[in-house]
């Protein structure tokens, strides 16, 4: 196999990975965002809302 | 009343996470931004430069595989060091950010490994060979794999995280394994020709990229972490939530 192949193998399994964990972390967050409104919405809220709710 | 600041002044102040939370907001699009500048300009550079009298094209493979190999060490470096923040000075945020740390690290060290193999079957004949550097590397990523399991495998976060903690710690002696082991043993691996006491030995041409390079891959980490972090807390205000509703729902099913 040329040198080319090897290059561009380890470039893309480099490319391959970072994407990856770029997809994880976003799609991480967006899953705990949306947790966290669904349980707002259903009146569960942290102590520290609630107090400035009341003020 | 007066409403509490969530500006950051000191260090400390970042305990808060919710300041951790407001920090980020306004960190990581910058840090997305410079990070993205320096591969384009990094990647730029790594195609362009001339190919090594002997290694030809492939070394164009360094221009990842040492990046990656440094964050891999790197990255554990930063967990053995959350490590400490949270058996010595219990910093809240600090079990988060080794958590947060171990699958990044895993990642980048999958990434070395493979490039690694890559550049070895051209250059040396062979995909792997058990030699010091490619086996304690190859232990590192066994490692990362253990951690984020043994923080998978525990409910309660306050013992996982002081029982990872201590494991951080004990497997930090990997570190330095690795970095000499290509001087303590002989290693197919050749030995350092970057981080070297009496300076680099490798051409100006090569080094360019690969300090480029080097930094865009620190940066990416540097993202990534502060955005795994926020997940991590948001996970973790989920999960109290989810008890305090739990324990409400107790009370009023008690008083009906």
């Amino acid at each position: 196999m040329s040198h080319a192949f090897y290059v561009t193998a380890s470039y893309i399994a480099a490319f391959s990975v970072s994407i990856g964990l770029i997809l994880w972390v976003w799609l991480d967050h967006r899953g705990r965002h949306r947790e966290l409104e669904r349980l707002e919405a259903a009146g569960v809220r942290r102590r520290s809302a609630r107090t400035e709710d009341a003020r | 009343m007066s409403e509490p600041s969530l500006a950051i002044r000191k260090f400390s102040d970042l305990a808060n996470p919710t300041r951790f939370l407001a920090l980020v907001a306004i960190v990581w699009p910058w840090l997305a931004g410079l990070t993205l500048c320096l591969f384009a300009v990094g990647l730029y550079l790594a195609f362009t430069t001339v190919g090594d009298y002997q290694q030809g094209e492939t070394v164009r493979i360094m221009y990842v595989h040492v990046p990656a190999a440094w964050l891999a060490m790197m990255c554990y470096t930063v967990m053995a060091l959350s490590a400490l923040g949270t058996l010595v000075w219990r910093h809240p945020l600090a079990d988060v950010s080794a958590k947060a740390a171990a699958p990044i690290g895993a990642c980048f060290t999958l990434v070395a490994l493979i490039t690694g193999s890559l550049w070895g079957k051209p250059m040396w004949g062979t995909w792997w060979v058990w030699d010091a550097r490619l086996t304690s590397v190859f232990v590192l990523f066994l490692m990362y794999l253990g951690m984020i399991a043994l923080n998978r495998a525990m409910d309660d976060p306050t013992r996982a995280a002081k029982v990872s903690a201590v494991l951080i710690l004990v497997g930090f002696v990997n570190i330095p394994i690795i970095k000499f082991s290509v001087e303590w043993w002989n290693t197919l691996h050749q030995p350092a020709s970057v981080i070297r006491l009496d300076g680099p030995t490798i051409s100006a041409e090569f080094l360019r990229p690969l300090l480029v390079m080097a930094i865009a891959f620190t940066l990416l980490f540097f993202t990534l972490h502060i955005l795994a972090m926020r997940n991590e807390i948001l996970r973790r205000r989920i999960a109290v939530l989810r008890r305090h509703a739990a324990r409400a729902a107790g009370r009023e099913g008690d008083a009906a």
